[in-house]
């Protein structure tokens, strides 16, 4: 990689940019000259193209499949099929990645005649070149034998999981919700609805798969979790593990998408196999509409309250989507009856079954669904008791846990509702719908709660110091955007004290130590605390080292006498007294040292959770249904943050995730084919440039060492959660129309 | 002189002879007709930041500068571009290694979370600067449009692009 | 992408003798040729790059209006001083079109020939009547929201996507075509087609013929105009409905009136009994709210663009509003004046 010079990063040099920097990125100059490469940019000379081919039904079997066409052109290689595919492990269990749903039976490519659902991969056609293979795919014709389906979730069949997802809990319930709800002066029942989203991370998924000479295997996979990959592929091809080494250094995007190893890498390892020669599979974008997505919602909230409204029952069932083949779950319903006050509550949440890929988790899986939905019931609450959105929640404001019945680790909700509302200026709202305007547009404020869990998964960090005074510090984990190698450095740094310039953090390879899939804004807590761990091992080490040294300045010293200062360590009363890294190790004839280290959870019986509270203005054009969202205000409470610049923009991003599932985002299936039909980016929308505008993000930190080691919550996911309930409500406020059925597009908003 | 690697298998009677110049270097190749501008760049020689996103016009991750004009690189057909200047993302830095003031920008201002999108954002606000339509933030973001951040780094690139107009405008020594 | 040849003519004579074949293609900017070819969709035998031939100048007429050539792009369009000045509305319509990026390589030859958009015509695994006459129609009963409103058949509900269309159907454009039998003129409302019982056909342009030029007529309705368009997002998006709105006043009277719409049908949609009704008469919404339903008496809505109809109507009465108070809706201004 040539070196390249950033003045930015320049100006950071020399820092030891600890905790609460907002230092800019470390990968931030290959990110900006194209130098950071992703799973489809390794090649070699004689690497082969796969391109796919997708079943054109929704379910059904292959009769019969000709490749003979595209295998007479000139340069094709092969067409695998399941006719000449190599046999994959017939065991289910090796299948279950680990973001694999608990119930089920995981896909296997080109593995039978069935066809499952609509966009299955059924042949991998390779060639020499891109070209080449793209040209032959066209050539490849299918004979089909349809059978029923359903891929509409309100013809589908629900029913109760018998066994919860990972990490998720059967809802419960508690008191008598129905009487409470029936002897409730204030009611409200309202029928929501979430229609299917697709993630389109910008990356397409692909997997370049190296077989080299003496016989290993090196995979470049689009992927949250290497370790993931690495296990999967091995269990499913019968790899030797220490034969194959994964790779993910760049991830350009994924927001759950790459937590469950996606076809592409099982179609290149299995062409591979095969062929024994290098091979890249790359998705096109509409082949991405063929694996997991956020399933459709319907979810009926039923709120009872005082006249005040103190609530007194919760009723909330929701039904989402899963596939014929694995029981995908979410946590739909409990987050509303976490968050508030209430000694009623009925949560049932039920699963239905339509011929799609398996949805899988995408940002704030569950809970930007589940906390959307309920904060939209809460604004119609609040409607209905006559009190101000804000005061509803604070009147209903729960110290602890309302599900666990247990107190939070840290809960500055409070906090967060306050600042949020004054930086926004909610006092000055007029309360009554359709009572704000300017000229032509009526203008609407809204606001929501956001709830997400705090996760931390146990993670292994080795850390090696060398003799130059140069520090690396690596995990298995990835970095799908939040800026995890930045937050490595910055731990580094702030538990050693060496400049972030001498720091190198390394992730995304197989081969570091272990991490589990980066997901559920857990890795900062999790990798910061093993990377913090491991760092002070390492400098125990060099002190006991320094400790041993003749005439050592440092002798007898310990841990508590001494300051880490720029690669340096000296007494804290006498800093002129220690030794330089380098000078420990010339001393002391050492090349290296090296610490690996475990970072778990702390053990607690509190809830861990992340709060936010979010303002939105709208302003809508009525007269043609035309909404734009013009100001946010998201006040977030997560701990500490380890750098506000990279945290903000997580922030931001979950709440352009928020704009895009409130007003813009839906897969558009025709039901009458099972087909997704808007399978681009051209008709599936997703915010543009000019859909954002400024957003104003407020950190309220919280000192809690029980949520996580290092104190951190974990900023990935909050952002989205609330904040399309707060556009909702904010449309409601600028018109009067309460549209329960996501996302609010012009034809909702137009008609009446 | 540049020396394209030429994949095995490629119909020659098919490959019409083309000279680009991509970031001031001439490159002279035979280039198959149905060969994207894009996939020239990424798959034959090995210039990997210009990105692939949607292959259909839709994203703006491939966003490059042809003659100076911002263009979706997936759907120019690489024949047909005979004899033009093509500037990507690896050929924005200063032959010295210092990063163009849209770069330091971007870094200084987080305009990019996962950088998938960024070189063609960056791409294109280079465009924008060239087209000199734009000054006012409602303005930057109307003519970004066309660059997707799936990351939602959107406020962020606004700032950054905002940032280097501005410095532009106050230092006329700013490199164009 | 299937397999073509590549020709690259340098004279307008030699690029003509060169489409002998209904499967030869012109390609210029070939945003979406080379889109629909990547789909499967277009599958030319031969390609003829006229991006060398001399068409990419803006003249004026001796009429007093200017002739386009059909290479000059979107973009350089959008901003040349004669179109920003005289014919704003045009500059208007092209700037809410696509992206930068797209109107940079986009030419003004090949935004007339753009497919119409339609799920199912870009999805090669459905059946459709434009890709393969007689499969049937999948669009019909389906994914219906982008589609027409006006003008459908029982085989095609297909909508144009243009936008800069629907600003020279209101100005009157004429579209001058050449092919190796000779060159003709051919009036901007007759380009397009609707899809009727053949809409595999989207325009009247022949085999073999080559549009080089875009001529618009001198009145240019400089001061009461607008383009307003409706969409998905706030940019970057095809139209749901756009309205091209012109009007000439004298004394406060509608003089004359231009209407097209986009997005409701197979080609930019215009009635010129509805525009009539308007003159004589005050700038008012009531008599702009007769005109649109003038239009739309014959709407019929699919299942899903139901909505159109009303939105329709209310985006002609506010359009025809904007351009009255000569307050047209300004592209990055998301505001709707």
């Amino acid at each position: 990689m040539k070196e390249m010079k950033s003045q930015t990063l320049q100006a950071q040099e020399g820092r030891n940019a600890g905790f609460g920097t907002a230092l800019s990125r470390v990968d931030g100059a290959a990110k900006v000259t194209g130098q950071a490469k992703y799973a489809a940019e390794f090649t070699r000379p004689d690497l082969l193209f796969g391109v796919v081919y997708t079943a054109r039904i929704a379910k059904g079997k292959i009769k019969r499949i000709d490749t003979s066409r595209a295998l007479a052109m000139d340069g094709v290689v092969d067409v695998l099929t399941h006719e000449n595919s190599p046999r994959v492990t017939h065991f289910d269990l090796k299948l279950k990645d680990m973001s694999a749903p608990t119930v089920g039976h995981p896909f296997r490519a080109l593995d039978s005649d069935d066809i499952l659902y609509p966009g299955q991969p059924i042949a991998l056609v390779v060639a020499e070149t891109l070209e080449i293979a793209r040209a032959a795919a066209r050539l490849v014709d299918v004979d089909y034998e349809w059978q029923d389906f359903e891929t509409d979730l309100k013809r589908a069949t629900p029913f109760v999981p018998k066994v919860p997802g990972v990490g998720e809990r059967k809802p419960k319930s508690r008191g008598k919700a129905e009487a409470a709800f029936a002897s409730s002066p204030v009611q409200i029942t309202g029928d929501y609805h979430l229609m299917p989203e697709h993630h389109n991370p910008m990356e397409l998924f692909a997997s370049t798969v190296f077989c080299e000479d003496d016989g290993r295997l090196t995979i470049y996979d689009k992927t949250q979790g290497v370790k993931n990959s690495h296990c999967y592929i091995c269990n499913a091809m019968g790899f030797k593990r220490a034969k194959v080494r994964v790779l993910s250094p760049f991830v350009g995007g994924a927001f759950g998408s790459a937590l469950r190893p996606q076809y592409q890498l099982w179609l290149a390892a299995l062409a591979a196999k095969k062929l024994e020669r290098s091979v890249r599979v790359v998705m096109t974008r509409q082949e991405m509409f063929g694996h997991g997505y956020r399933p459709e919602c319907y979810n009926r909230i039923q709120l009872g309250a005082d006249d005040q409204g103190h609530l007194k029952a919760i009723i909330n069932s929701a039904v989402t989507g899963t596939s014929s083949y694995e029981n995908y779950t979410e946590s739909i319903v409990s987050w509303g009856g976490m968050l508030y006050q209430c000694d009623n509550a009925k949560l049932d949440y039920q699963i239905a079954r339509v011929d799609t890929a398996t949805p899988c988790n995408m940002r704030a899986p569950g809970g930007a669904t589940g906390t959307n939905m309920f904060e939209i019931a809460m604004d119609e609450l609040a409607y209905a008791s006559n009190v101000d959105p804000l005061e509803l929640r604070l009147r209903n404001y729960a110290e602890r846990h309302q599900l666990k019945d247990r107190d939070y680790t840290s809960k500055a909700l409070r906090d967060c509702y306050q600042r949020g509302a004054r930086k926004f200026g909610w006092e000055k709202r007029s309360p009554e719908p359709r009572s704000m305007r300017e000229g032509h547009e009526l203008i609407g404020w809204g606001m929501a709660t956001g709830v997400w869990d705090a996760m931390m998964a146990p993670t292994s960090v080795r850390a090696t110091l060398h003799a130059d005074g140069s520090l690396e510090v690596g995990t298995a984990t990835a970095d799908i955007g939040p800026g995890t190698y930045t937050m490595m450095t910055q731990i580094a740094s702030d538990a050693t004290g060496i400049p972030v310039e001498r720091i190198t953090a390394k992730l995304g390879d197989s081969d570091l130590p272990f991490a589990p899939v980066e997901g559920g804004s857990a890795t900062a807590a999790s990798a910061g605390t093993a990377v913090q761990k491991a760092c002070h091992a390492l400098m125990k080490q060099v002190l006991e080292q320094a400790n041993q040294l003749e005439n050592s300045p440092l002798s007898g010293a310990r841990m508590e006498d001494v300051d880490l200062v720029g690669g340096r360590i000296q007494l804290s009363e006498n800093p002129a007294q220690g030794m330089s890294f380098s000078e420990v190790f010339t001393a002391a004839g050492l090349d290296s040292l090296e610490a690996k280290k475990f970072g778990r959870p702390r053990m607690t019986r509190k809830a861990r959770n992340t709060h936010s509270a979010v303002f939105v203005e709208v302003r809508v054009d009525e007269e043609v249904g035309m909404a734009r969202v013009t100001r946010v205000v998201n006040a977030v409470a997560a701990g500490r943050i380890i750098n506000p610049k990279t945290a903000r923009s997580q922030i931001i991003g979950g709440v352009v995730f928020g704009i895009g599932m409130a007003l813009e985002e839906e897969s558009l299936a025709d039901h009458r084919i099972g087909r997704w039909m808007n399978h681009n980016l051209a008709e599936y929308h997703v915010p543009v440039n000019a859909d954002v505008p400024d957003i104003d993000v407020i950190f309220v930190e919280e000192e809690d060492h029980e949520a996580s080691p290092i104190g951190v919550k974990g900023v990935g996911e909050i952002g989205v959660c609330g904040t399309a309930a707060a556009i909702a409500n904010a449309l409601f406020h600028a018109t009067g129309k309460r549209l329960r059925d996501l996302p609010i597009t012009i034809d909702k908003l137009v008609t009446d | 002189m540049k020396q394209a690697t030429s994949p095995a298998g490629v119909e020659r009677q098919d490959a019409c002879p083309t000279r680009l110049t991509i970031n001031g270097e001439i490159v002279e190749l035979a280039i198959p007709p149905w060969t994207s501008l894009l996939d020239l760049l990424r798959e034959r020689l090995a210039l990997t930041g210009t990105k692939k996103g949607c292959d259909h016009g839709q994203c703006g991750a491939c966003t490059v500068l042809i003659d100076g004009r911002r263009i979706n690189s997936c759907l120019k057909l690489a024949v047909t571009l005979d004899g033009t200047e093509i500037t990507t993302i690896e050929g924005l830095a200063g032959v010295d290694g210092s990063l163009h003031p849209l770069q330091e920008a971007f870094i200084r201002h987080d305009g990019f979370q996962c950088g998938y999108c960024t070189p063609g954002q960056i791409c294109s606000a280079q465009g924008l600067l060239n087209e000199a339509q734009a000054t006012t933030r409602a303005e930057i973001r109307e003519h970004m449009s066309g660059n997707i951040c799936r990351c939602g780094a959107y406020p962020n690139i606004v700032d950054a692009i905002e940032d280097v107009i501005h410095k532009r405008n106050s230092d006329p020594r700013m490199p164009e | 992408m299937n397999r073509f040849d590549y020709r690259r003519p340098s004279t307008l004579a030699e690029a003509l003798s060169l489409a002998t074949d209904p499967a030869v293609r012109y390609l210029a900017g070939g945003t979406n040729l080379i889109d629909l070819m990547k789909e499967d969709v277009e599958r030319p035998l031969s390609l003829v790059d006229v991006n060398h031939l001399p068409l990419g100048n803006i003249e004026d007429t001796v009429e007093g209006g200017l002739k386009i050539g059909a290479l000059v792009p979107n973009a350089d369009l959008a901003r040349a001083a004669r179109i920003t000045q005289r014919y704003p509305l045009l500059s208007s319509a092209l700037l809410a079109g696509a992206s930068p990026q797209l109107r940079n390589a986009a030419t003004t030859g090949g935004n007339l020939l753009q497919r119409t958009r339609c799920y199912y015509f870009y999805d090669v695994a459905t059946p459709c009547n434009k890709r393969e006459p007689g499969s049937g129609c999948q669009a019909i009963g389906g994914l219906t929201r982008q589609h027409a409103i006006l003008g459908a058949s029982e085989h095609c509900i297909a909508t144009h996507p243009s936008d800069m269309c629907v600003a020279l159907a209101a100005l009157q454009a004429v579209v001058h075509v050449e092919s190796a039998r000779g060159s003709r003129t051919i009036a901007f409302e007759d380009f397009h087609r609707l899809p009727g019982d053949t809409p595999e056909r989207d325009s009247n342009l022949e085999p073999g013929e080559l549009v080089t030029a875009v001529e618009l007529p001198a009145e240019s309705f400089d001061i009461h105009y607008s383009y307003l368009k409706l969409r998905d997002r706030q940019s970057y998006a095809f139209a749901l409905v756009s309205v091209a709105a012109a009007l000439r006043l004298e004394d406060g009277i509608v003089a004359e009136a231009r209407l097209a719409l986009g997005g409701v049908a197979h080609k930019p949609w215009r009635d010129r009994e509805a525009e009539k009704q308007v003159l004589g008469q005050a700038p008012g919404r009531e008599a702009f709210g007769r005109v649109a339903d003038t239009i739309l008496a014959g709407a019929r809505g699919q299942g899903d663009n139901d909505f159109k109809i009303p939105l329709a109507r209310r985006a002609i009465v506010r359009a025809l509003d904007q351009a009255a108070r000569a307050a047209p809706q300004r592209q990055v201004e998301k505001r709707i004046s």
